[in-house]
């Protein structure tokens, strides 16, 4: 199972460097939406600082949206998911390689994210190991919650507008616990941040067992 | 059932409500090459769609492959491979890592190399290279031909396969068609084409209104 999510994992990867949709968009858009909020937020810094964690967290939602949405765009373009259907490949490992790929570009996106909070909203890094810890756990959380309800929005015309109607909701504790624990992190006060931490790995345990035993049917329903 | 590669008695197919196949009564032997013809609407796609696994059956018998469509349609679906109307290429992958990707997922051990079937499609060179998204209509078709090359297929379910070749593409698909039943792959394709396709075929099979009217052998075999 894990050489065919390695497999597809690989595909949409290499589709990602490919097209540059996630460089040329994604990240932009990530760095944008930082700046917008450094705008609104300026004539207070301290306000800034505060919500520094907050503001990452919620960029950080809005690319995984993007990224959810265009992981299963290429698969309804030219009747791709027919063919995804028919490859023999494990609905497990398809639904694993997915929320993968859908991690790595998360990762790499927090990484900008990370250093744009700390050159826009002069924030400093006091608990790394515990910040590095929510990120993992936080971004495969979104990752697998994401690529179940993508999967569940690709069948539909409208998915476009549902999956974040359907999303959204369901990752609110992934954004209330990463925000606390990240929070924790910057503030020097990383004792704070541990008891959020292990709700985030419930989360992603939660949601990579439920995609894990929930892809297969979904691949077929949503179809 | 393991003398037929498709045995279908009274099998009942829905889109939405509507009854695209209302009870096909179907047995293709190992090794046929079944052309099915019949207008716009007639149920052929659907047809190749429910052997494929893709589309339930929901009423009468079904088995492919010895696999009871009814209980199990996904299990079948490693055994065959589907040329349909789509390509179901990725546009922004090259011609070479879209069938990369087919050889790996169906780990096929017996596949020829992709630099090999690339040969055989026309399609090596600087177009293995090039983004599918930079292709013609015509030469998304020949990298979906190729496809076929690379999976463990029993049955090859064909849908238009002529569409869009130009005569070279097609010339090499109906080697591939011929060379494929001599291998003893069995080959249900359907088909507008009649005067391509007929050629190719053993059985004929003549659909409306989501059944089955006709069904006749053909008496000419092969192009080879």
């Amino acid at each position: 199972m894990l050489r065919d999510a390695a497999v597809m994992a690989g595909k949409d990867l290499r589709i990602e460097l490919r097209s540059r949709v996630a460089t040329n968009q994604v990240a932009p858009f990530a760095v944008l939406v930082l700046i917008l909020f450094a705008f609104a937020l300026d004539p207070d810094r301290g306000v800034l600082a505060r919500a520094a964690a907050g503001l990452f967290w919620v960029a950080v939602l809005f690319c995984a949206l993007l990224a959810i949405q265009r992981a299963f765009a290429v698969e309804a373009s030219d009747g791709a998911r027919d063919n995804l259907r028919l490859s023999g490949l494990d609905p497990a490992a398809i639904f694993l390689g997915k929320a993968g790929a859908i991690a790595g570009e998360l990762a790499l996106l927090e990484v900008i994210l990370g250093a744009g909070v700390v050159i826009l909203y002069d924030r400093s890094l006091h608990g790394p190991v515990l910040l590095v810890v929510t990120c993992v756990l936080a971004t495969i959380g979104l990752a697998a919650s994401g690529t179940v309800y993508g999967a569940l929005a690709a069948g539909l015309r409208v998915r476009e507008t549902l999956l974040p109607l359907l999303l959204l909701p369901v990752v609110a504790p992934v954004l209330l616990a990463a925000t606390r624990a990240s929070e924790a992190a910057l503030g020097g006060t990383t004792g704070d941040g541990w008891p959020w931490v292990r709700l985030l790995g419930v989360f992603a345990v939660i949601y990579v067992a439920f995609g894990v035993v929930a892809f297969a049917p979904l691949l077929e329903e949503s179809s | 059932m393991d003398s037929v590669v498709v045995h279908l008695h009274g099998a009942v197919s829905l889109l939405g409500r509507f009854p695209a196949l209302a009870g096909v009564d179907l047995d293709v032997a190992p090794g046929e090459v079944l052309l099915v013809q019949g207008p716009n609407g007639a149920g052929k796609t659907t047809l190749l769609r429910a052997c494929a696994g893709l589309v339930p059956i929901v009423d009468g018998e079904a088995s492919v492959l010895g696999h009871d469509m009814r209980k199990d349609r996904r299990s079948v679906r490693r055994h065959l491979a589907l040329l349909g109307h789509a390509a179901g290429l990725y546009d922004d992958l090259t011609v070479a890592d879209n069938l990369r990707f087919v050889a790996r997922s169906t780990r096929h051990v017996a596949a020829p190399p992709v630099d090999d079937v690339l040969a055989r499609l026309g399609l090596a060179g600087r177009l293995a290279s090039v983004p599918v998204s930079r292709l013609s209509a015509g030469q998304r078709r020949r990298v979906a031909v190729a496809s076929l090359l690379l999976r463990p297929a029993k049955l090859w379910l064909l849908d238009e396969p002529h569409a869009g070749l130009d005569a070279d593409g097609r010339e090499r698909l109906d080697t591939l068609i011929v060379e494929a039943a001599r291998a003893g792959t069995t080959v249900v394709m359907a088909s507008h084409e009649l005067e391509r396709a007929r050629p190719l075929a053993t059985r004929i099979v003549t659909m409306a209104g989501g059944q089955i009217h006709a069904d006749t052998h053909a008496e000419v075999v092969g192009v080879a």
